[in-house]
């Protein structure tokens, strides 16, 4: 099998059962010689289940694979290296605390020596790959130390050393930045001369450009195929979705509102010790969306949890409401009518081992609605629980189900529905549509739209510049924990708005 | 001076048994297993160590193959309870914490019973004794300081560097780190995180037995019960104190020792000094204050430590 050619990949009727879940549902699928497939669905489609079979992680329950017609059986990842194929999986699988080198080392048996590693021979693979596709990364670097963007570089050379000519990439772009999305796509493009490529994604822009063919998984199902050519964006879009796509757009006319939230000269230490705002300025009113550019690192999230009580600045005033709130606890912000939907949404927002019922009510749990006499009232929490699975169309089999078993979209509209239940007069949003497909953004934007007309002032954080024109009343500009420039909605291009985010002032 | 030089001399010896067994329990913990139970591995050890040269001389002289044999038994005995910990740990991924308590008692309950009915009441053995070095033990203080031990204790020390080269040099400590670290990245290049950890447990397991062995064979020349008296335990502390790094760990218990080993001559050389439970409590309290200011700079540390690993678990 080594070094052969991948003329043709072929995966036949693949069913795939979780606890609960038809993950993969008779799948079928074919990839040609230097082709791209785009496989696209919303979260929770199975795309990532089926890229774990094919890799040999998991094990189909039925179902067969075949290379260039010849069946085959991995076992685990080293018969799909064997064969050829490497994934990059959406949540890097670096060792943080090794070196780039050892990284490559771990998987590259041919360089360990019985007592010895052999790292020269993996520096000069490394060279090699660099070379070839221009993939710069520099070999001793410890990956804790590196960007996304160069953690993802390492992942690519990696897979390459191991010697993949069918790359299988899980959602590649979704942590990068928009210039480093357009180098990844452009690498790609050239790399498909020799490569055939697997690119997962519902970024439909992405899959437009790069791919050959595409095929849209829904629900575990194969439920579309063919030449990405044919189709725009937005007849994918649909069939991804199943329904009609409306872009949500905030057309309303601005109101004048008082001030909900105001931080005046306010000045936040970051874990490393600089400070990640320095004298920053900022006011929303109650009413209104103020969406916060910027790239982020430049002090949205010590903004976020400063905001929330999870952080605590060293000078500068916060007055919520005509109340101050610097330095107080996170209840009493929450209790002053605080929402937070934070960036973190697996380890922040949820408590991953907790059920969506019990998820739905952690800020309440105490409340006389759900509780009394310091017990919890079961029969009321469930049927809440209930009808926020209906009203927030969160997709689980029960309530009783654990929040971390859910999909990133899902698990969003948990911390939504709870957030939005209680009724807050405020909002911080931080990044609330990062990694999530189509559906299920769409289905959240709609929801802060709805929030902001019931007069809920909203400070949306985000490094998506199209999320932040289309539902803003102001947009801010965050640089280095200054705020660049305040633009209304309708001043604002997305090309201003990229030149204040990269730290010029403009003067005009 | 002389309080010195006694207390260095003491430090130098009393070090091995931690030493090896807080070297093994690295081997643990790099690969993500918490083992507390390495109280009870030394306990069999330390059993073992003395049960061997009983039988075969009693408290006589008995032929060095006969100690060497007595300290080989401890480790494979360690090395069998490191694999029924994995068993417990790994394939029923029971928690590791309350599975870890469980072992240290079975094991110095069984070391107990065992030795009752082997050997019945207090016995000794000649043991491996402390030899000079010719020429080098002449030299003053560094001498008597560094080269009038017995035999393993030099094999002991040789252990850092050695353990240091496995963990950051080898394939095997590659694949150590990365399962003790981010089991799944370990995963997805085909490496097989459970063998992997079962492989450690054995050695660590092997390094437990071993050093209980020694502090029958080459310090106490005779078991009790309570012969562990909590090295066991001080072990997993040092790991976290040396941060999972080969020569912190050996300074950690180089000081810890140290404290030990002034505390015992201070009450030989200075017996007016009347409160000496609070010098006994001197190398605890040492280890539990460096812990306190300890706890931040864990960046190098085995990130999965205590988490089982289950590939299709999500998230």
């Amino acid at each position: 099998m080594e070094n052969t050619e991948i003329r043709e990949l072929k995966v036949r009727h693949i069913t795939k059962r979780f606890p609960g879940v038809l993950a993969s549902d008779d799948i079928s699928l074919t990839v040609g010689r230097h082709e791209i497939l785009a496989l696209v669905g919303e979260n929770g489609a199975g795309k990532t289940t089926l890229m774990n079979i094919i890799m040999g992680l998991y094990k189909q329950d039925s179902g067969k694979m075949f290379i260039n017609g010849e069946e085959v059986n991995f076992k685990s990842p080293n018969d799909a290296f064997d064969a050829g194929i490497g994934m990059v999986h959406q949540q890097y699988m670096l060792v943080p605390n090794m070196t780039v080198l050892e990284n490559i080392a771990l998987g590259m048996k041919s360089c360990w020596k019985g007592t010895w590693v052999d790292l020269d021979s993996v520096r000069s693979k490394i060279n090699e790959i660099s070379e070839k596709y221009g993939l710069v990364t520099d070999p001793d670097a410890y990956i804790w130390q590196l960007s996304v963007g160069e953690q993802q570089r390492v992942e690519l050379v990696k897979t390459l050393c191991l010697g993949a000519k069918f790359l299988i990439l899980d959602e590649p772009t979704s942590a990068l930045t928009p210039q480093e999305t357009d180098e990844l796509i452009i690498l790609l493009k050239k790399m498909s001369s020799e490569l055939s490529i697997i690119f997962i994604s519902h970024k439909l822009n992405e899959v437009k450009a790069l791919s050959h063919k595409v095929a849209i998984l829904r629900h575990g199902r194969v439920v579309f195929e063919g030449n990405t050519a044919d189709y725009s964006s937005k007849d994918i879009a649909e069939m991804m979705t199943g329904h009609k796509v409306n872009i949500t757009e905030n057309n309303e006319e601005q109101v004048n509102g008082t001030p909900a939230l105001t931080v005046k000269n306010l000045c936040v230490k970051s874990d490393r010790g600089f400070y990640a705002l320095d004298h920053f300025n900022l006011e929303v009113n109650a009413g209104e969306i103020v969406g916060l550019a910027g790239v982020s690192g430049n002090g949205q999230r010590e903004l976020a949890e400063f905001l929330n009580g999870l952080r605590k600045c060293e000078s500068g005033t916060y007055t919520f409401f005509g109340t101050s709130l610097a330095n107080k606890t996170p209840g009493e912000i929450i209790a002053s009518g605080m929402g937070y939907i934070p960036e973190e949404r697996n380890v922040e927002g949820i408590v991953p081992s907790m059920t969506i019922k019990e998820n739905l009510i952690l800020k309440d749990s105490e409340s006389s609605r759900f509780s009394s006499h310091k017990i919890l009232k079961n029969k009321i929490i469930e049927n809440y629980a209930e009808e926020m699975m209906s009203r927030f169309d969160i997709r689980s089999p029960h309530i009783n189900f654990t929040a971390g078993s859910l999909s990133g979209g899902n698990i969003q509209k948990v911390i939504l529905a709870r957030e939005i239940s209680r009724k807050p007069r405020f909002l911080v949003c931080v990044y609330p549509i990062r990694g999530l497909d189509m559906g299920a953004a769409e289905f959240i934007h709609r929801q802060l739209l709805e929030l902001r007309t019931n007069g809920v002032g909203i400070l949306l954080i985000s490094e998506e510049l199209e999320e932040i024109m289309n539902l803003s009343d102001r947009i801010a500009v965050i640089f280095k924990g200054k705020i660049q420039k305040v633009l209304k909605k309708n001043e604002a291009n997305t090309k201003q708005l990229g030149i204040l985010m990269a730290g010029v002032k403009d003067d005009e | 001076m002389e309080l010195m030089i006694n207390t260095l001399t003491l430090t130098a010896r009393f070090t091995v048994a931690l030493l090896i067994a807080s070297m093994g329990e690295m081997f643990n913990q790099k690969s993500g297993i918490f083992n507390l139970g390495c109280e009870g591995i030394m306990s069999m050890g330390a059993f073992l160590g003395m049960l061997v040269p009983f039988l075969y001389g009693g408290a006589g002289t008995v032929p060095g193959y006969i100690n060497a044999a007595g300290l080989i038994a401890g480790a494979l005995c360690g090395a069998l309870m490191g694999l029924l910990f994995g068993v417990v740990v790994i394939s029923f991924r029971a928690p590791q914490g309350i599975a870890g308590i469980g072992l240290q008692m079975f094991g110095v309950g069984l070391a107990g019973t065992f030795f009752r009915s082997y050997i019945g009441g207090t016995q000794s053995i000649t043991g491996i004794n402390a030899k000079a070095i010719p020429v080098l033990s002449e030299i003053p203080v560094l001498g008597p300081i560094l080269f009038t031990h017995n035999p393993v204790v030099y094999i002991a020390y040789l252990m850092v560097p050695v353990a240091w080269y496995i963990i950051f040099k080898t394939p095997w400590g590659l694949k150590i780190r990365a399962a003790g670290t981010y089991p799944k990245a370990a995963d997805s290049l085909g490496i097989n995180v459970n063998k992997i950890r079962y492989e450690s447990l054995a050695v660590g397991g092997a390094m437990a037995g071993f050093a209980g062995a020694f502090l029958t064979l080459c310090q106490a020349k005779m078991f009790n019960a309570g012969i562990i008296s909590g090295r066991g335990f001080i072990a997993v502390a040092l790991v976290y104190f040396g941060q999972w790094h080969p020569v912190k760990i050996f300074l950690g218990a180089l000081l810890f020792t140290f404290a030990q080993s002034l505390q015992t001559q201070i009450q030989i050389f200075v017996p007016q000094f009347g409160y000496y439970e609070f010098l006994t409590m001197l190398p605890y309290i040492l280890v539990i204050a460096v812990l306190a200011f300890n706890r931040k700079s864990n960046k190098f540390g085995p990130a999965a430590l205590g988490k089982p690993f289950n590939r299709e678990q999500r998230v």
